[in-house]
Formats: C-alpha cells, sequence, structure tokens
C-alpha cells in the first residue's frame, strides 16, 4: 500500500454521471472522492445499478453523448475530463486500459487472437507486423497461456473462458499501462478459474508496479485480492477501508450487511441475514441517506441529512451519520472464528 | 423411511459432431454419467460442480424434461415418464423447477399474476378463473409480493421479485420436489440471501424436497444437507454438508472449496490448480480429474475410480483421497 506517502495516479474528486432519459435527467454517480495510489490494487464493491461501472466509463470517456460527466479526474496533473477527445484517445489503451466482464463477447469472432493483439500492438506502439507478433506471442506468455505460438492462430471461439479474459488481459498489457481498471473479470468464470486470473493480477501488479482498479460484486474477490476496499451504494461511496481486516472493521451498516448476507465458507450455517427491501432505482431520488430505507439503526436525520465521507481511523472513511459519533453501536463484529479454513 | 426420489445409474449421452465440419462423424458427449443419489422426503440435496459438469442436465433428466441414456428415476416408488403424455404431465404436478434467470423465464408481455395462475389452467386445477385466482394471489403473500403486484408485468419487477414470481409459479401445483436450478445467482448478494431465506421458510411450511443445483458452495452449504459434488458428469464425492465442508476428501472437492474467496486472511497460502475444466468431449482416460489433480498416479491415467463408501453416508470417487483417516486402496505411488 502506497497510497500515503506518494502523490496518487488517479485523483477523482466530485464525479458526478449524469444520463438522460424520457423522464428527464437521472444522476447516476453522485459525487464521488477516490484516489488510487500507484502500483495499488483498489477494490471497488456494491450491487448491480450503484454506478460502480459507469463511474469508470465515465473515467474513459467512452459513455457517449447522453451522458455528462462532471467533477475532475487529474491523472499526472491533468483533467482528463477537460483535455480533447484526441489526446484522450492517446491516454485510453496506452495509459488507462480497461477489461470487461465477458471476455468472449468483447473479443472479435472473426479475428485471430494473434491478429487482434498484434493490431493493438501496432496501434499502441507503432511497431512493424512482424515484430507486433513476436510481442504477441511474449504477451500470451506473460498471461500463461500454454502453447502460446498455437493459440495465435486461433479464434476467441476456440478457446475457453478462462483463456479468453487472459486474452483480453494481454491485450490490455500490450500498451503498458499505468492504470488497468477490471471491470468484474471473473464473474463469467469457474471458481477455479477465477482463482488463477485474481493470481495473474496479482502477479501482474507485482511484477510491473501497475496499478489496478478490481471491480466487483463479490466482496471475497475484492478482500483477496486487493489493498484497499471502497464500498458503493446508490451513486456514492458508502465506506472505504483496508481490505486486511476487513470483515471486521467494516462499520458502514450497508457493508456489515453485505458480510453477514454472504457468510464465508466457514461460518455458522443458519438463517441469512438479508438486508431487506431492494437497491433503490437510480430515477428514486430521496433526500438523505440513500441506504436509510432498508437500514436497521436508522437514525431521524438520516432521512434529512446526507453523511459525507468520514475519517473513522487511519486510510478508513465512513459515510453514516451514525459512525463518528457513536461507531461503536454499529459495529457488530462478528463471532470469533476458531478454524479459518479446514485445510 | 425410504427414499422420496431414487436415482440409478443415471446416464445421458448427448451426439454431438466431433468437429467443426458440417459432416464430421457423430461422437457421445457423457453430460451425465453413471449418477445415483436418493433423497429423503424433506430434505435438500446440492448438486455442486462448475460449468459442463453435468449439474443442469442432472435436474431436466429428474423432472423427465428428457430420456436418460441409461439408469432410472423413481419418484416415491414410480418411474418419471419421460414420454410427454398424461402421465407425465399428472406426475410433473409433483415436481417443479425453479429457474435461475427469471427475465428470459417469464412471458414479457403477460402479467406475472396470470403467469402464476397458468400451471391451474394447464393442468385443470380449480373450477373456475375466480377459483385459480384466489390460489394464485395466496401465493403471492406466501412469497412476499404484494397484491397490487399481481397485475404487474415483468419490467415493472426488481431481479429479486421475477425471481419470487417464479417461485410462486413453481409452488402454485402444490409440488412435492424442487428442482432449483442456481435459483439465486442472478441476484444480488443482499436480495439473493432474502431468497435463500424464503426457500428454506417454504421447504419448513410446505415439507418440500429440493435438489438444489449451484456452483455457488457458500450458498449450498446453507441450504443443503448433503451434497453431492460432480466434475464432468460424475459424482466425485458425496458427504452430509457438514462433513463435506469440515474435511473434504476428495482433490477436486478441495480445490473447488480453497478457490472460494474468503474475506478472512489464509493460514496458509491457497491450493490452486491448473488449467480448466476439459471439453465433455475430450474426457480422459482413467480418473478425469487426474490431468488437474495434484495428487495424480500411474494409476490414476489408466484406471477409473468408483464411487466408494469411506464412511456412513459418505463416498468418493478417488484412489487416492487425502484424507489420513481413510486407508487408501492402494499404495501412492507419484508419476
Amino acid at each position: 500500500m502506497q497510497h500515503a506517502s506518494v502523490a496518487p495516479l488517479l485523483q477523482i474528486r466530485d464525479l458526478r454521471v449524469r444520463l438522460q432519459s424520457i423522464h428527464g435527467p437521472i444522476e447516476i454517480v453522485r459525487g464521488i472522492d477516490l484516489d488510487v495510489g500507484r502500483g495499488e490494487i483498489l477494490g471497488l464493491v456494491g450491487e448491480s445499478g450503484c454506478g460502480k461501472s459507469i463511474s469508470w466509463l465515465a473515467v474513459l470517456r467512452v459513455l457517449g453523448r447522453q451522458a455528462t460527466t462532471t467533477g475532475t479526474v487529474l491523472f499526472e496533473g491533468r483533467n482528463l475530463l477537460d483535455v480533447t477527445e484526441k489526446e484522450m484517445a492517446a491516454y485510453r489503451g496506452r495509459r488507462l486500459a480497461m477489461i470487461v466482464q465477458d471476455a468472449t463477447s468483447s473479443l472479435n469472432p472473426i479475428h485471430t487472437i494473434g491478429f487482434q493483439l498484434a493490431e493493438t500492438l501496432v496501434h499502441h506502439r507503432r511497431i512493424g507486423w512482424s515484430s507486433a507478433r513476436t510481442e504477441a506471442k511474449r504477451l500470451l506468455d506473460r498471461v500463461k497461456i500454454p502453447g502460446a505460438e498455437r493459440r495465435l492462430g486461433q479464434y476467441p471461439h476456440e478457446l475457453s473462458g478462462g483463456t479468453n479474459q487472459r486474452v483480453a488481459i494481454a491485450m490490455a498489457l500490450s500498451g503498458n499501462p499505468d492504470l488497468l481498471i477490471a471491470d468484474e473479470p471473473t464473474t463469467a468464470l469457474d471458481v477455479t478459474v477465477q482463482a488463477q486470473i485474481l493470481e495473474l493480477l496479482q502477479e501482474i501488479r507485482r511484477d510491473s508496479g501497475m496499478s489496478i482498479v478490481l471491480i466487483s460484486h463479490d466482496l471475497g474477490v475484492v478482500c483477496e485480492t486487493s489493498d484497499r476496499i471502497a464500498v458503493m451504494y446508490a451513486g456514492r461511496l458508502a465506506e472505504m477501508a483496508p481490505s486486511s481486516d476487513f470483515w471486521r472493521s467494516a462499520r458502514h451498516p450497508y457493508t456489515r450487511g453485505l458480510l453477514d448476507a454472504a457468510p464465508d465458507i466457514d461460518e455458522p450455517i443458519g438463517r441469512l441475514r438479508a438486508i431487506p427491501g431492494q437497491v433503490p432505482a437510480p430515477s428514486e431520488t430521496s433526500r438523505g441517506c440513500a441506504f436509510q430505507a432498508r437500514c436497521g439503526v436508522a437514525l431521524p436525520s438520516c432521512s434529512v441529512e446526507t453523511p459525507a465521507m468520514t475519517p473513522v481511523a487511519k486510510h478508513h472513511s465512513v459515510a453514516c451519520l451514525r459512525s463518528p459519533s457513536c461507531g461503536r453501536e454499529i459495529v457488530q463484529v462478528p463471532r470469533e472464528v476458531t478454524a479459518c479454513h479446514p485445510f | 423411511m425410504p427414499s422420496f426420489l431414487e436415482v440409478q445409474g443415471l446416464t445421458k449421452h448427448f451426439s454431438v459432431r466431433s468437429g467443426a465440419g458440417l459432416f464430421s462423424p457423430r461422437i457421445p458427449l457423457k453430460a451425465v454419467d453413471d449418477v445415483s443419489f436418493s433423497l429423503k422426503k424433506g430434505e435438500t440435496l446440492g448438486v455442486v460442480g462448475e460449468s459442463g459438469c453435468g449439474k443442469s442436465t442432472t435436474g431436466r433428466l429428474v423432472l423427465g424434461m428428457m430420456a436418460p441414456t441409461h439408469g432410472s428415476i423413481l419418484l416415491d416408488g414410480t418411474a418419471v415418464h419421460t414420454r410427454h403424455d398424461a402421465v407425465w404431465r399428472a406426475q410433473r404436478q409433483r415436481m417443479q423447477m425453479v429457474y435461475q434467470d427469471p427475465v428470459s423465464f417469464l412471458d414479457r408481455r403477460l402479467p406475472v399474476g396470470r403467469q402464476v395462475m397458468e400451471p391451474l389452467t394447464v393442468h385443470s386445477i380449480g373450477s373456475s378463473v375466480a377459483e385459480r385466482r384466489e390460489k394464485a394471489e395466496a401465493l403471492f403473500s406466501v412469497v412476499g409480493l404484494r397484491p397490487d403486484q399481481f397485475a404487474s408485468y415483468p419490467h415493472e419487477l426488481s431481479g429479486g421479485q421475477r425471481q419470487r414470481v417464479i417461485l410462486a409459479r413453481a409452488l402454485v401445483l402444490d409440488p412435492e420436489l424442487l428442482v432449483c436450478d442456481e435459483p439465486v445467482s442472478a441476484l444480488d448478494v443482499s436480495v439473493g440471501a432474502q431468497v435463500v431465506n424464503l426457500l428454506k421458510d417454504v421447504q419448513l411450511s410446505r415439507g418440500l424436497t429440493y435438489l438444489f443445483i449451484s456452483h455457488d458452495l457458500k450458498i449450498v452449504r446453507q441450504v443443503a444437507d448433503r451434497v453431492i459434488v460432480m466434475y464432468l458428469g460424475r459424482i466425485v464425492e458425496e458427504a452430509a454438508t457438514q462433513e463435506l465442508f469440515q474435511q473434504p476428501v476428495h482433490p477436486y472437492t478441495r480445490a473447488l472449496m480453497s478457490a472460494v474467496p474468503s474475506l478472512k486472511p489464509h493460514p496458509q497460502r491457497r491450493l490452486s490448480i491448473q488449467g480448466s475444466p476439459p471439453n465433455p468431449m475430450q474426457v480422459p482416460n482413467g480418473c478425469v480429474f487426474h490431468p488437474r489433480c495434484p495428487r495424480a498416479s500411474k494409476l490414476c491415467q489408466t484406471e477409473r475410480p468408483e464411487l466408494r463408501n469411506i464412511a456412513a453416508n459418505r463416498s468418493v470417487a478417488c484412489h487416492h483421497p487425502e484424507d489420513t483417516t481413510v486407508s487408501s486402496p492402494r499404495k501412492l505411488e507419484t508419476i
């Protein structure tokens, strides 16, 4: 974790994304402040519709015309939201790269893996096609695809989902980006393959010092892989904390609810403590805390005042009115678990 | 207590083209290969495994949606029909399916209330529309939907509510067996937990028997009484949930469990297996798991381990199970 000492790689301040709909504009991302440190893996968790993917698509400026993005995204001293489209195109892929959930459908089905990789390399690094092909093979080796030479001539449909995700990662690495945004990279994969991909991401970070933003709905995935975890709810950040000891130190009622709703593989069996209600639709704008309708410990003031992110410990901040004053009350540390894993 | 559902030697082969060509010869794909299990009334049997292991096919076979290549399925002592005739329809009243993706299994152009009533019409239950409507409305409150949502269309409901509609539609015929195929996989964590709780409640109040198919070990552990682990169409391990999760014996089960991301710090590095689940068209010789198995020996390459009992209600298909209390039938010889 290097986010405290040196200047962060990317600084997001008050990021807001508004989408045009037939019922008028809908604010999907409602003011996010986020830093990504150099060489850091930042995990971003939230349920569907909370704006976790949209906010990063907004950073890359690929949302199209119906979306309005405001705020600042500082990358090496420049606000990415202000630069010209031509300059932004130079950032995409080379400085900031993204991999998406379903790699198989993000690859072009009518071209071979080798061609697609080489094409990206030619575009990003301005090298010749023959050297691009050698480089493509090296990239496939780097993401640990066995038999790279043979794979170069294969089409996406001939490869498994896990291998395609590796190809997508290789493609993202082709521009040597400083920041890799991985949007649910393992959601479509089996657990054993998921473990391999997560390990690969950590290895890439170790070897190249690349920063990674790992977006996922699975707290377990994020917790195992990242250094810091940011929890989003209804377009805002709810909590930000180091991932070590996260399951014990998390204190936002929503985070605790998420932890309780999906008990770990070594926790007692019983009735699941589900969070009542459902995620509010983005069009439902209510005053106060977005979570108060589902919150078990809501105060009367929660429906009036919108909580801001407030530091509660080192590198740990929470957006909850309950937290600074009487943080202890909402911290429900789960029962001590003796044996962590059966083996 | 006699078993309510008895599955013996269930096998399903699909005939598929061996290559990409239009005229390449057809070869059998063993989706389900010699699977046997039994279920007592009121019990939940979890079926876990990675994609392509045959768990969903098993569920469909149990419901008689297609004919097995070999093997028998007995529901309460009578064989499950696979010809879609009147006998099968009468049998299907007793067993229903809860699907994974509520969006594609609901009719977009029919109010959800009507969709819950539809099975009653199909099976000619209830003398009048009003009577059917009453029955369907009663179920709406059972699954936690508001009465005013009876006239809603699927797109007006949230994912969790749609899954409740699917459940209500399965329950409206008062079935005894529910095959739940990944019932909460498409839902958010907090909503998925609500649906899991609901499934448990309904089971208790109605004495339902569940065949619970899922790839999510965390959920299966919370729901199932017993679990079977499948790999490439075969059962590799079967045990009571508690025992299985405390001490997995098959190397595949262990790998599967250690791959589940955990929130707590690991005492030791996870044991990960390499490679991905192989193509079911190219099933390896010997033990189907041996190319990925850290304990594979020469024996595993040639001889397929049979599912054998290692304790009461516990069986494993492995030459070298990872348990010191279980004596390995043969000495472990590494390659």
